[in-house]
């Protein structure tokens, strides 16, 4: 096997590179959904006409794999309804009015930590999730008696326009540098690894100079080849480990945490305030002015918008994340939540979907996997509902980073048929278990 | 800022400025050296032939989508690629009615009922090639040179098989000063063609330098380890042409680096033993109709690693 794996070139647009994170005015309003993460929703702790401080919660925790939420700016508490969620399930969403004075709420304290119990239960009620996109509870990640060989820090950034993780870095390294002293004092991890795509000088020389003398430290600057940030991907590029399927991370030795993650862990270790506001890119054609924002965590996207100048023109497609994962929002009022990292605006012409043709089997979706996933296989199998051929196809592995689809060049839809495949695979499976 | 309404498609978002039509569009651009140096050579009645194929192929697709009310597929071009290659593996004083019948029967019977571009099993230019080959015997395999002052229209395949006739010099065989196809004499231009597309991305190196390495090194072999004879077999025929622009067609051939080898060894091994066991002098053809034969097979066999896969 060749020593890195496949993957596309795309264009960069990182146009927001050098502009330090600017912190946002504080928004008229917030709506804070319950599910920002992976898992179960959170369940709400106030009531409509409560009044609420910066960091005060107001959803706790519900089950194990879920993330607490706090309240990001101070205010009362309007309206509590249910959100539709991407999955089509529904999850409430509190609406707090701001009273303008950002004040923050008196019981927030530094947490105290003297064993890993209480490291794990300071991550748990700081509401970090997965800065980086997933919004897995981050807590989990290190809730585990397996060794650890390898914290993968991901620094990879491989979207374009996306630099809010680099700026971050460089802004807070002093937070990153605490996260880890904290973290390698009370878990036992061998080696932390900061892999990063080498056009982000900036963040690599602020890395090397942060960590010049740890020697349990390792920064591995990688080629700029998309999808460098995928979890698997880039635990094979730093440690030539594989994560076979079905396998996480951990049954390998590896955790994999973005650098935004860590910064938070180390904001929240040292001050105590929970994931309250984030960094996000704020890019695309259309944005006056394209900056790294502070926004508090609810804030609607027309806001956020509107303190980078507004549009030059009508927006016709606006992203949570980058162009090569994120996700078409509805409206402009939808609010930017935990694990958004950036929001990109597009006219018309940018937004326009290509007309898809028909497949000339030319293999460049095959060819520009990273898995070496065969999405004509799965389309074929898809149409008769051949569980061999679904299973043969790898599909399965598909995690929807869009390479195939970027240089499909009869514009197919091909991240949406491995979806659908992959969906189908695990039904059909079900079903013959039950034979 | 009005909430009008917003796309909604899914991710990715941006998509690569490659599509079919630019990569047809590509292969035309690299077919054009080539059919300038034939209509150089066999005068101007090759590009009444190689019109003649192009529109016989473009009409025959609008049709077909007009009757069997498909969206229409011309604008992909290719069609016109299709209608292109066949022109130029024809010769010059083949009778215009039968190129029209050839394009006709490759967009018709070998694409169209096949369910279009990406359906076939077979290349299209290549089967109607072999089949006007045996439905008009011969008139594909013999023209000559206008610019020079020959009357045989022997080409030098025919010459090794045994007919009357003289064998060009190297220079001549790589300039195209010889007998053969319109498209196939040149090399000079084929390999300028074949540049292009490789430095477009359009084709990889794998089935062109595999399939003439083959050829070359097995009629090394068979000519009893003679050089110079080597060299006129892998400069002969419709080798170049075909190793370049027709084994490299996509929907009938391997996607994978090390399929596309077996493929191309497989298409220049049995060109080989057709040239010199068979009773036809070129086999570049058949090589090629078999080989996108087995090509399913050869893509199962040869199918990328899955990277974590489940071990089978």
């Amino acid at each position: 096997m060749s020593f890195y794996l496949k993957g596309v070139h795309i264009p960069h647009f990182k146009n927001t590179t050098n502009l330090s994170a600017v912190k946002m005015t504080a928004p008229k309003y917030v709506s804070i959904p319950t599910s920002m993460h992976i898992g179960a929703p959170a369940t709400p702790i106030v009531k409509v006409g409560d009044s609420v401080k910066t960091g005060t919660l107001i959803a706790e925790q519900n089950g194990y794999i879920s993330s607490p939420v706090y309240s990001s700016i101070s205010g009362t508490v309007t309206e509590i309804s249910d959100m539709l969620l991407s999955n089509g399930k529904t999850a409430p969403i509190i609406t707090i009015e701001s009273d303008g004075e950002m004040s923050v709420d008196e019981s927030i304290s530094v947490p105290v930590v003297n064993n890993k119990e209480d490291l794990i239960a300071a991550i748990k009620k700081s509401g970090i999730v997965g800065l980086g996109g997933a919004g897995f509870p981050t807590y989990v990640k290190f809730d585990t008696d397996k060794p650890i060989n390898e914290l993968i820090i991901n620094c990879a950034e491989c979207e374009p326009y996306i630099t809010s993780d680099s700026v971050t870095i460089v802004d807070r390294i002093d937070d990153i540098v605490y996260a880890i002293d904290i973290l390698t004092k009370y878990i036992k991890i061998d080696k932390i690894i900061f892999g990063i795509e080498k056009n982000k000088q900036a963040a690599v020389n602020t890395i090397k100079t942060a960590f010049k003398d740890r020697s349990n430290v390792e920064i591995k600057t990688l080629p700029t080849l998309y999808p460098q940030g995928a979890e698997k991907v880039l635990i094979y590029h730093t440690t030539k480990k594989v994560v076979k399927i079905g396998e996480l991370p951990i049954d390998i030795g590896c955790v994999v945490s973005n650098s935004s993650t860590i910064a938070e862990i180390g904001n929240y270790l040292k001050t105590g305030m929970p994931l309250i506001e984030r960094c996000i890119t704020v890019d695309g054609n259309i944005v006056k002015e394209p900056k790294n924002v502070i926004v508090p965590i609810g804030t609607p996207l027309e806001e956020v918008f509107e303190f980078c100048g507004g549009f030059t023109d009508e927006p016709k497609k606006v992203l949570y994340g980058g162009p090569m994962m994120g996700i078409a929002v509805p409206y402009l009022t939808v609010p930017v939540l935990k694990n958004t990292n950036a929001i990109l605006a597009f006219n018309r012409t940018e937004a326009k979907v290509a007309k898809t043709t028909a497949c000339i089997k030319c293999g460049g979706c095959v060819n520009a996997c990273p898995f070496g996933i065969n999405p004509v296989t799965a389309t074929k199998a898809l149409k008769t509902e051949d569980l061999d051929g679904l299973e043969r196809s790898g599909v399965e592995l598909c995690m929807s980073c869009g390479c195939c689809s970027f240089v499909c060049p009869a514009k197919r839809p091909i991240v949406q048929n491995n979806k659908i495949a992959k969906e189908t695979l695990f039904e059909l499976r079900k079903k013959e278990a039950k034979v | 800022m009005a909430a009008s309404r917003m796309y909604l498609s899914i991710s990715p978002h941006i998509r690569s400025k490659i599509s079919t039509t630019s990569i047809m569009l590509d292969v035309i651009i690299a077919l054009l050296p080539t059919t300038i140096a034939g209509c150089v050579i066999f005068g101007l009645r090759s590009l009444a032939v190689v019109t003649v194929c192009v529109l016989a192929a473009v009409a025959s697709e609008f049709i077909f989508n007009l009757i069997m009310k498909k969206d229409q597929t011309i604008g992909d071009l290719s069609a016109v690629v299709t209608g292109l290659l066949l022109g130029l593996n024809l010769t010059a004083s083949i009778p215009l009615w039968q190129a029209a019948v050839g394009s006709v029967f490759a967009i018709i019977i070998v694409k169209c009922i096949f369910g279009g571009l990406g359906c076939n099993v077979v290349n299209p230019a290549i089967t109607a090639r072999v089949f006007m080959l045996i439905a008009f015997t011969a008139v594909t395999s013999s023209a000559s040179p206008t610019i020079v002052d020959t009357a045989s229209g022997a080409t030098p395949l025919d010459v090794l098989k045994g007919n009357d006739g003289s064998i060009p010099s190297i220079l001549n065989l790589f300039l195209g000063i010889k007998g053969g196809a319109i498209g196939e004499v040149c090399i000079v231009a084929l390999i300028i063609g074949g540049i292009y597309l490789i430095v477009r991305r359009v084709i990889t190196w794998h089935i062109p330098v595999t399939f003439i390495a083959t050829v070359f090194i097995f009629s090394f072999i068979f000519a009893d380890f003679d050089f110079n004879s080597a060299i006129i077999f892998a400069l002969s025929g419709g080798l170049f042409i075909g190793a370049i622009f027709m084994a490299t067609d996509y929907v009938t051939s391997p996607s994978t680096p090390l399929g596309k080898i077996i493929f191309a060894f497989g298409a220049g091994f049995i060109t080989v033993i057709i040239r010199f066991y068979a009773i036809y002098p070129e086999g570049v053809s058949f090589a090629i109709l078999l080989m996108n034969i087995v090509n399913p097979y050869i893509e199962t066999l040869t199918k990328r690693k899955i990277f974590g896969g489940r071990e089978k």
